[in-house]
């Protein structure tokens, strides 16, 4: 793990669950898999805080623990799994246009609590509903189960592990920590449930089936002594499914813009005849994206979609865009230059780009000490001869991605620390706007005349009302900023990804 | 060793490389040598493109901002906990109403801090008008208070205190002495270690 990871993983960590839990997991992010005393002493921390600390990360999927001989067991944290915080907004946000707000509050429960049972689940969803809708109206348990079984079907959420169903009682002492099995076969596997009942409004003003009293009382109290029926049996996220639905995304939206320069380019007639359709499924495969290859003829031709090519042009397309951004459209043009020809000499440069040799020059040492692009040696002579050998400039796009990737994660890190920066710097009139605003919200709520409510608005002044937009604003851009960069990431961690796996 | 020695005499002002190759010419200007480290924030030569704004943006923003402040809520963000302190040794007044809450723990895990809230305001907006019951009523609960500790036994109401009112800079929270949590921690290690 890079220091660039780590550093992010400790901000996000921080951020959502506190100093404590980011020590700790920090901690075995650095030094790997560790018992739970040599934690407690390396890292200085009580046992009971760092027993605490490991529950939550081990609820939330950031770590595992694995029991080693003599009954030792040990906890290893899962870098990459909490670099995925950052996209949370995004797997929601997908689910709510897959499945609407039902499918929405079902997968932000999901990521919040990082384990539930499906009843848990299905009756929070169902409250939170039932308070966003009109009085009197409440959600059904029956519909919040369905979009449920929906989303287990088609894998986006998925079963936990679980402890298997021992057959024989052991007669010996408990194993320190169960080793919990899944298979394939039951991962989407529904529990049979009747959940009967509707969702409840927090408000001890609407008539509730129980007649629960007024809500100082812990909300489910009478729920405890119902047995759970799907006890044991706990769902979470699947974020690679959600990761697939990203990258079909991704290549379709990149298809349909490829396909619009195609359009325009050819006379076509409103219907799609299966002619028309050959010529645009030829040209795709003509494409210089490579996006869809054909393989065979068989029953007029079998079309192939490309994954690792596509990803790659999409990595690439990435690298083109942060050159042109980065360094201005004539190293683009140089940089793009370079990709396509795979091989080039310092002259070949300046002739096929039309650009003057000194300018030529700056361009390809800024991309080379930025390494976007790379020197790479052929030597004419066995001796390796400096004035024998040929020096050619070209694009690793593998290297070129991972360093990219490097570059995102210490940008999100310091996108992070300047947003909290700016929140501690204005934290009193924070808080200040904060406790007004309660003020005027429990006045209105207790009838308060309008004179009453302006003077205590004007309790924040105009300049300072002016700080809060600002830093509004600004809070607001980097927090677009961190979402947009993680999209980066996730194109290129695909990418990488990829090739890995085909190496 | 000789070699090294040597090095420095013969043969200074080679490169393992021939410039040429690279497009240093003979006799160009060399850039001005570098003295000092490159500054933290180098001119912008171009201007950043602009953020993706529209309706998704914008939902995915409010989003994030949401699900930061509620998981700030859950009962998984833990505060370190205030070292314990002799109260015996330290005038009445500094200390300060620690936040009790309920010690029957549900399984189910959620926010604590909403239903709070409406008692929240109203305390808030009573405590400000009646600045001198306020006192009262806090020494007087704080005698409460006492006998509560004591006893340890007690299942109490919420109270949430407003940092303005005990005139503190601290946020109420520096206060939780973990006790808090550990009905929960219970909870959770049921939870993850079947």
């Amino acid at each position: 793990m890079t220091q660039a990871e780590i550093k992010l993983c400790s901000l996000l960590l921080q951020e959502h669950f506190g100093e404590i839990v980011e020590k700790i997991g920090v901690h075995l992010i650095r030094t790997g898999s560790q018992p739970l005393r040599a934690i407690a002493h390396d890292t200085g921390t009580s046992l009971d805080q760092v027993k605490k600390a490991l529950c939550v990360l081990i609820q939330h999927n950031l770590v595992i623990y694995q029991v080693h001989k003599r009954g030792v067991v040990e906890y290893e944290a899962q870098c990459s799994r909490v670099l995925r915080m950052l996209r949370y907004p995004r797997y929601i946000y997908t689910a709510k246009t897959l499945y609407s707000d039902t499918g929405e509050l079902i997968v932000e429960e999901l990521l919040l609590n990082g384990k539930m049972t499906m009843s848990a689940v299905v009756k929070k969803v169902a409250d939170r509903l039932t308070e966003t809708m009109e009085d009197g109206k409440t959600m059904d348990y029956a519909e919040v189960s369905n979009t449920f079984v929906r989303l287990a079907d088609t894998h986006f959420v998925q079963r936990c592990p679980w402890v298997p169903a021992t057959e024989n009682s052991d007669p010996g002492p408990p194993p320190p920590a169960p080793i919990l099995v899944i298979s394939e076969k039951d991962m989407y596997l529904v529990p049979k449930l009747s959940l009967i009942g509707k969702g409840k409004r927090r408000r001890s003003s609407d008539e509730d089936a129980a007649g629960e009293p007024k809500a100082k009382r812990p909300k489910h109290s009478t729920d405890n002594k119902e047995p759970i029926p799907d006890d044991g049996i706990y769902w979470q996220a699947n974020l690679d499914r959600f990761h697939q639905h990203f990258r079909d995304q991704a290549i379709v939206s990149a298809v349909a813009n490829r396909m619009d320069q195609i359009f325009r380019s050819l006379p076509v007639g409103y219907n799609i005849s299966k002619q028309v359709l050959d010529q645009y499924l030829t040209l795709l495969a003509d494409d210089p994206l490579e996006f869809v290859g054909k393989s065979g003829d068989s029953g007029g031709g079998m079309y192939v979609i490309n994954l690792h090519k596509a990803l790659g042009s999409l990595a690439t397309a990435t690298l083109e865009s942060v050159v042109q951004e980065r360094f201005g459209s004539r190293c683009a043009r140089i940089f793009r230059l370079v990709l396509q020809k795979k091989h080039l000499e310092q002259k070949q440069v300046e002739d096929f780009a039309m650009i003057p040799a000194k300018e030529a020059k700056d361009m390809l040492y800024k991309m080379l000490s930025g390494n976007f692009i790379s020197l790479q040696e052929i030597p004419k002579t066995p001796d390796h001869a400096p004035s024998r050998t040929f020096y050619l400039y070209t694009v690793n796009i593998l290297s070129a991605a991972r360093m990219l990737l490097h570059r995102c994660y210490k940008s999100i890190a310091n996108l992070i620390e300047r947003r909290q920066f700016e929140t501690k710097e204005n934290k009193r009139l924070l808080e200040k706007s904060q406790r007004v605003e309660a003020i005027i919200a429990s006045m209105q709520a207790t009838g308060a005349e309008e004179a009453q409510l302006q003077e205590i608005e004007e309790m924040i002044t105009a300049p300072e009302r002016q700080q809060l937009e600002t830093l509004k604003r600004n809070v607001n851009k980097l927090d677009a900023s961190e979402i947009q960069v993680d999209e980066t990431i996730f194109l290129l961690e695909s990418y990488i990804e990829s090739t890995m796996k085909r190496q | 060793m000789a070699s090294r020695g040597g090095g420095r005499g013969r043969g200074r002002g080679q490169l393992t490389f021939n410039m040429e190759a690279v497009g240093i010419g003979k006799g160009d200007a060399l850039p001005p040598p570098t003295l000092q480290p490159s500054p933290l924030f180098p001119p912008l030569e171009f201007r950043p493109v602009p953020l993706p704004s529209g309706e998704e943006g914008e939902y995915v923003l409010a989003l994030k901002q949401e699900l930061r402040g509620a998981m700030r809520q859950l009962p998984y963000f833990i505060r370190p906990a205030v070292p314990k302190r002799d109260w015996r040794r330290l005038p009445r007044e500094l200390k300060i109403r620690v936040r009790k809450l309920q010690k029957e723990r549900t399984t189910i895990l959620i926010p604590k801090r909403p239903p709070k809230n409406t008692e929240d305001k109203e305390e808030t907006i009573q405590k400000l008008e009646t600045l001198e019951k306020k006192e009262e009523e806090v020494t007087s609960e704080e005698d409460e208070e006492k006998e509560e500790e004591e006893e340890k036994e007690e299942e109490e109401e919420e109270e949430y205190d407003e940092e303005h009112e005990e005139e503190t800079d601290y946020i109420m929270s520096y206060f939780d002495n973990g006790e808090d949590f550990g009905g929960d921690s219970d909870d959770n290690m049921d939870e993850a270690i079947y």
